[in-house]
């Protein structure tokens, strides 16, 4: 306790995990486009080629096919590439070299792929629907990957530090709301966050809220919310999203008996749905109302900053939510 | 259309039930509403009627078959030429018996008490009318702690039955009356495999099944002799003031109330006068508390052929003489022809029952749970008795009082018991 740590925002945070990934490991290197000199679309790679050169920090082609299928043979060459999407909306273009080479090549060959790709996802900043989406989902149905969403600058840097050190391909979800709107006090020492560990970020008793990424906290505002009327909510942060914390999850149902599955991303084969199945199956008989989906509705992500607002979830349809299924 | 007939729900946690007799043969016409079957379940024996009109075309489980309830028991055929087409074609058709239970139904809600209207329905909004809602949580719980769910106050939505209104419920629970089984006045769906021990008797033996009704009799005595601290307390009082009156009355009273006069009204009139001046016998004991009933709802003891009824004069605190001796002939006549509903057995706060009338001097009655005292009659005969020094012929009866000395001492019970005596000898109410 002698100095007090420094504030760091999500973003810093996500530089510093990289930062000290590079220092600790001569095998960690970035690519992608516009993250030397520029310092990447958002700045999370900002003077990281100063620090580690060019040979390190690799300024790519627009081609995210490239991007990946380079990342996934320099991992099956012993490599540990750290790859970002300039927005996470355009690695559909990598999704083949994803899905069909870097999630099977373990299972196949038996040869570790350890790769990370990274980038913002996400709405709120008025992006439109070709930057604001959250396509978690498109990855969360893929066997072979591991998909991490972090809330807080804390987890961010300890996920990305544990993503770089996992021999699976991971792709890890930067909520790009979050970047510089939350900041918190971030160790500047060697931490790591474990994958698939869920955190609760609030106890509560009458309703639990299982969320991820900047939900988190507008479910943190709801539950201050309703506190005042009586409706305690726990916040389940589930930080992991393949492989998710099927006891974190079960273990609030259970307590709480009634169940909120909050995401950004769209409804119909959300992680909500599967939430909810899960939690149907292991915990009916601890159940003592229907399980709740508070999600975005089944459309693009709308440009227009009051049609994007209506689109997303937000502290007043969680607490709609949360009344009527307290009242039920 | 063919009609299936099946074995009705007598009762939320009824789950199968007994046919006694089937009062139609196959080939027999039947109409709509008309008897049909008679059959005994835990709770209650009853007379079934048609669900529609037509032939009888088969009798799928014979007399004295026990089969769950919904399973089809009958198949009526058609109708008869030029008759208009039933709604329903071919489906199950449960009758409407006239046992239909009306208990489960959960009380729509206030319009004050009613949650605030929600935006938006959640699933599965609970529609006045339906049968009880719960959640399977609270299912659970019930199960685990044997909780009768119908006795649970509901809050949520519709007044479904939420978490908080079951937990609630078990924390007014004492240990002591963890055993729910023991208290609860209506017998599990499951009863226990077996009451007795196994028999081991070398000569012949003859072996019937107990009929539902005896094993719901068996597990409620078993019961409340665990659950009640059972003390029985004996008086003698001289009825020939109300032996002479209602010699007396007994012509003048069947003529203009079409009638019979018995003793029955006498003894419950004046019970319930005793009730009102010690309330504590119209309590249960309930967790750590007294729940004192306003209602007096007077249980009677029936003995039928098959087995004890128990039907139930609901608020005899408000009956006069005629009203009271009116409720027990109908009762006691409708428990004889089955033909009495679920709820006229239930919710009884006192029970009388009068082994007298095999000429029993006294015996030591069991309490019908959760209630707290029962109260016998002893055969009326005329005894010689002491009257200033001398020896007078005067119709005698012992009166025993079964009470719960959990909750009521034996001073108390005497005082009762003293107070009723003091009622009969004196009896003074027109029996018109």
């Amino acid at each position: 306790m002698n100095k007090p740590m420094p504030q760091l925002t999500y973003l810093e945070a996500i530089r510093q995990g990289l930062w000290e990934e590079m220092e600790r490991d001569a095998s960690v290197f970035l690519l992608g486009e516009d993250i030397g000199s520029y310092g990447g679309a958002f700045k999370v790679t900002a003077g990281l080629q100063e620090k580690f050169g060019e040979d390190r920090v690799i300024d790519t082609p627009i081609s995210e096919s490239a991007i990946v299928g380079a990342a996934v043979g320099a991992a099956l060459m012993g490599m540990r590439p750290v790859a970002e999407m300039q927005f996470m909306d355009f690695i559909s273009c990598g999704l083949d070299q994803l899905v069909n080479m870097a999630a099977k090549i373990h299972y196949r060959w038996g040869a570790a792929v350890p790769l990370v790709v990274r980038g913002p996802s996400g709405a709120g900043v008025h992006g439109g629907p070709f930057h604001s989406q959250s396509n978690e989902m498109w990855f969360v149905h893929v066997p072979g990957l591991k998909v991490v969403a972090p809330a807080t600058a804390y987890d961010a840097k300890g996920l990305i530090k544990a993503s770089i050190r996992d021999n699976n391909p991971v792709i890890f979800y930067e909520h790009k709301y979050l970047y510089r709107r939350t900041r918190e006090e971030v160790p500047d020492e060697d931490f790591i966050v474990p994958l698939g560990k869920a955190a609760v970020r609030r106890e509560g008793s009458d309703i639990a809220v299982i969320t991820y990424g900047a939900m988190v906290w507008t479910a943190l505002e709801a539950a201050e919310l309703l506190a005042r009327e009586g409706i305690s909510l726990e916040v389940v942060d589930l930080r992991t999203l393949l492989p998710y914390d099927e006891q974190c999850v079960l273990s609030s149902a259970r307590k709480c008996s009634k169940v909120i599955l909050l995401h950004e991303d769209t409804r119909v084969g959300g992680l909500a749905g599967e939430l909810a199945a899960v939690i149907a199956e292991k915990a009916f008989e601890d159940l003592d109302g229907p399980i709740v989906r508070v999600t975005a509705p089944d459309t693009p992500v709308p440009y227009s900053p009051p049609l994007e607002e209506y689109f997303l979830p937000n502290v007043q349809k969680i607490a709609d939510a949360a009344r009527q299924l307290a009242a039920y | 259309m063919p009609t299936n007939v099946v074995m009705p729900q007598m009762g939320e946690s009824v789950a199968e039930g007994t046919i006694i007799k089937w009062l139609k043969k196959p080939g027999d016409r039947v109409e709509r509403d008309e008897p049909l079957f008679e059959i005994t379940t835990d709770k209650v024996d009853a007379e079934i009627p048609s669900p529609a009109a037509g032939v009888l075309a088969k009798i799928l489980a014979a007399e004295n078959e026990t089969v769950a309830v919904n399973t089809v028991v009958a198949v009526i055929d058609g109708q008869m030429p030029g008759e208009a087409a039933e709604s329903a074609q071919g489906s199950a058709v449960a009758p409407a018996p006239r046992a239909e239970t009306m208990a489960q139904a959960p009380p729509a809600p206030a319009a004050a008490e009613a949650p605030p209207a929600p935006a938006k329905a959640l699933p599965e909004q609970v529609r006045p009318g339906e049968k009880l809602r719960s959640s399977p949580l609270v299912r659970r719980i019930a199960r685990e702690h044997n909780v009768d769910l119908s006795r649970v106050q509901g809050t949520g939505l519709g007044g479904r039955i939420s978490k908080k209104d079951i937990l609630k419920f078990l924390e007014r629970r004492t240990p002591a009356m963890g055993e729910t089984r023991a208290v609860r006045p209506s017998v599990p769906s499951k009863p226990p495999a077996s009451y007795g021990q196994t028999v081991t008797f070398s000569g012949p033996t003859h072996v019937t099944a107990m009929t539902p009704q005896r094993r719901l009799i068996a597990e409620h005595m078993i019961a409340s002799k665990k659950t009640s601290a059972h003390v029985t307390t004996v008086f003698e009082a001289d009825m020939t003031n109300i032996v002479q009156t209602r010699e007396s009355m007994a012509a003048e009273f069947g003529r203009s109330q079409g009638l019979k006069l018995t003793y029955t009204p006498f003894i419950a009139r004046a019970a319930v006068e005793a009730i009102k001046q010690f309330p504590i016998f119209n309590s249960s004991l309930e967790g750590n508390n007294i729940v004192y009933k306003q209602a007096i709802n007077l249980g009677i003891a029936v003995a039928l052929e098959t087995g004890l009824i128990v039907p139930v004069i609901r608020h005899a605190e408000e009956k006069d003489f005629l009203g009271m001796a009116r409720a027990v002939q109908d009762l006691a006549s409708r428990a004889r022809s089955k033909q009495l509903n679920v709820e006229e057995v239930q919710e009884g706060t006192f029970t009388l029952t009068n082994p007298g009338i095999f000429g029993s001097l006294f015996g030591t009655p069991i309490i019908h749970q959760p209630q707290v005292a029962i109260l016998g009659v002893g055969v009326i005969e005329k005894r010689p008795v002491i009257r200033n020094d001398a020896i007078a012929i005067r119709s005698m009866a012992y009166l025993m009082l079964t009470f719960d000395h959990r909750i009521i001492d034996g001073a108390i019970g005497d005082q009762f018991m003293a107070f009723l005596k003091n009622q009969l000898e004196t009896w003074q109410e027109p029996v018109i």
